[in-house]
């Protein structure tokens, strides 16, 4: 077993050892809620859901990096639609997983130039104003309506991920006026073919507006907005694909950083559902990088579609009361 | 789209101000997640006492935000910061921590632009740090059920 891997396996073993050794000394001397063990009926003791939560944010961290999504596309319909917790703590929790990830995959992005700063600035200023106001839209509604519209919006998702061809290297004839004015424009090292890539973007403007929709969604539904970043970045905006996955990957930081700000300043974030996932979602996603490199892709993806479409159809039924 | 062979492996991409901003954020990352980490099995140890018992938090995540501040008796924005003595809230700060990363990041890469004479720049960076600021604040209304 190599030194990481080692490192690893310690970290997530004592993070549940410690998660059940509190609950047994909890049952011990009777501390715990017994006319409510798991929290809504759920007919489970209350620390068996940290404890699957930190499980299933772990596989949710491994798929998303298989998958190609962020981890809050994931995180959000699924906990909100499995777990006994309510949907604003789901939401905060979501938007500080997709930030904790881009925290923490950003220095190693930047550094080799592949997230742009002069290109995620103005997206981010546009994106992170937008999250502001999704987030008190979200924060007004009630659980019934953020379901059913996030169970459509799911679903739209899954069209969207599942149409959306990708271009590794779009041609771009023309810088545009704007993203000429404001200097945006690179090059990389493409360490695959050992050459350095020329890219330059145009639509600026056609980009920047789609990104007050993607930070609404972002802040109203909690969802990240990695999906939507990549598709807007590389097709519309015209940045080669690689350069789009790391800076939509690196812009979800300050994308989701204001919207996270809103549902912490409400009291939506609860420490016993933050950071069983963070740690979930972050140890998920290193084992995921390992895994990726002996397994094909492309069959992850389809998983990773199902999964959406099951739970965008359990938000959409939760929230209209007939899956309860 | 150009591609040119034979050139340095060094990353081309990399500016000042992305090598600044990358420093900043890889050394505040670490510390923030090593003491989410730490704050957090402090709080499951109940040392500090938590203001809302380990056990009792399940009785409460099923409520929306509002009814569970209530129920707690604690208020909304940066009460928490008052109640960094108990397990619950200690974790607060952690979190604080990593959600203030991004705008301390801007903060740095300013001077640079001003010494580029990157104005726009120094106008974007500048306008996302106040936007970051008035959501961090609490000054802007955060919904109500």
């Amino acid at each position: 077993m190599s030194k990481k891997r080692a490192l690893l396996f310690t970290i997530a073993l004592i993070f549940l050892m410690t998660i059940f050794a509190v609950s047994m000394v909890q049952a011990a001397t009777g501390e715990s809620s017994p006319a409510n063990p798991g929290g809504s009926d759920s007919g489970l003791v209350w620390w068996a859901w940290p404890i699957i939560l930190f499980v299933v944010t772990f596989a949710l961290g491994i798929l998303a990096v298989l998958g190609g999504v962020g981890g809050a596309v994931l995180y959000t319909p699924i906990i909100g639609g499995f777990f006994p917790f309510g949907m604003d703590f789901v939401r905060g929790a979501g938007l500080l997983v997709a930030l904790a990830g881009s925290l923490a995959a950003g220095p190693g992005l930047l550094k080799r130039g592949f997230a742009d700063l002069r290109l995620a600035i103005p997206v981010a200023l546009i994106a992170s104003t937008a999250a502001i106001g999704g987030a008190m839209v979200g924060l007004a509604l009630s659980d019934a309506i953020i379901q059913t519209s996030m169970g459509i919006a799911i679903l739209a998702i899954v069209v969207v991920m599942f149409l959306a061809r990708k271009s590794e290297y779009p041609d771009v004839q023309k810088a545009d006026k704007l993203s000429s004015v404001l200097r945006i424009s690179g090059i990389y090292h493409e360490p695959t073919s050992g050459k350095d890539i020329d890219w330059k973007i145009h639509r600026t403007i056609h980009g920047l507006v789609l990104f007050v929709g993607i930070g609404f969604m972002a802040g109203m539904f909690g969802l990240g907005a990695g999906w939507a970043n990549v598709p807007v970045l590389n097709l519309v905006m015209g940045a080669p694909l690689k350069i789009s996955v790391a800076t939509s990957k690196f812009l979800l930081a300050t994308t989701d950083t204001s919207a996270a700000w809103m549902y912490m300043n409400a009291g939506d974030v609860i420490p016993m559902i933050v950071v069983p996932s963070i740690v979930g979602i972050m140890l998920g996603s290193l084992m995921g990088v390992r895994i990726l490199e002996k397994t094909k892709p492309s069959a992850v993806r389809v998983l990773v579609l199902v999964m959406l479409s099951f739970a965008g159809l359990r938000a959409l039924l939760k929230g209209l009361g007939i899956w309860k | 789209m150009e591609g040119k062979a034979n050139t340095p492996v060094s990353s081309p991409g990399a500016s000042e101000e992305q090598k600044r901003y990358a420093a900043v954020l890889g050394a505040m990352m670490k510390i923030g997640f090593v003491l989410l980490v730490i704050t957090f099995i402090l709080y499951l140890a109940g040392v500090p006492k938590p203001h809302v018992p380990v056990g009792d938090v399940s009785r409460l995540w099923g409520l929306k935000g509002e009814k569970y501040l209530e129920a707690i008796g604690v208020e909304k924005g940066w009460s928490w910061m008052g109640r960094l003595g108990e397990g619950d809230f200690l974790n607060f700060a952690p979190i604080a921590l990593l959600a203030s990363i991004t705008a301390l990041c801007y903060l740095t890469i300013i001077p640079i632009f001003i010494k580029k004479k990157d104005m726009v720049y120094v106008v974007l960076a500048s306008l996302e740090i106040v936007i970051l600021v008035l959501a961090a604040s609490g000054v802007i209304p955060s919904g109500g059920h």
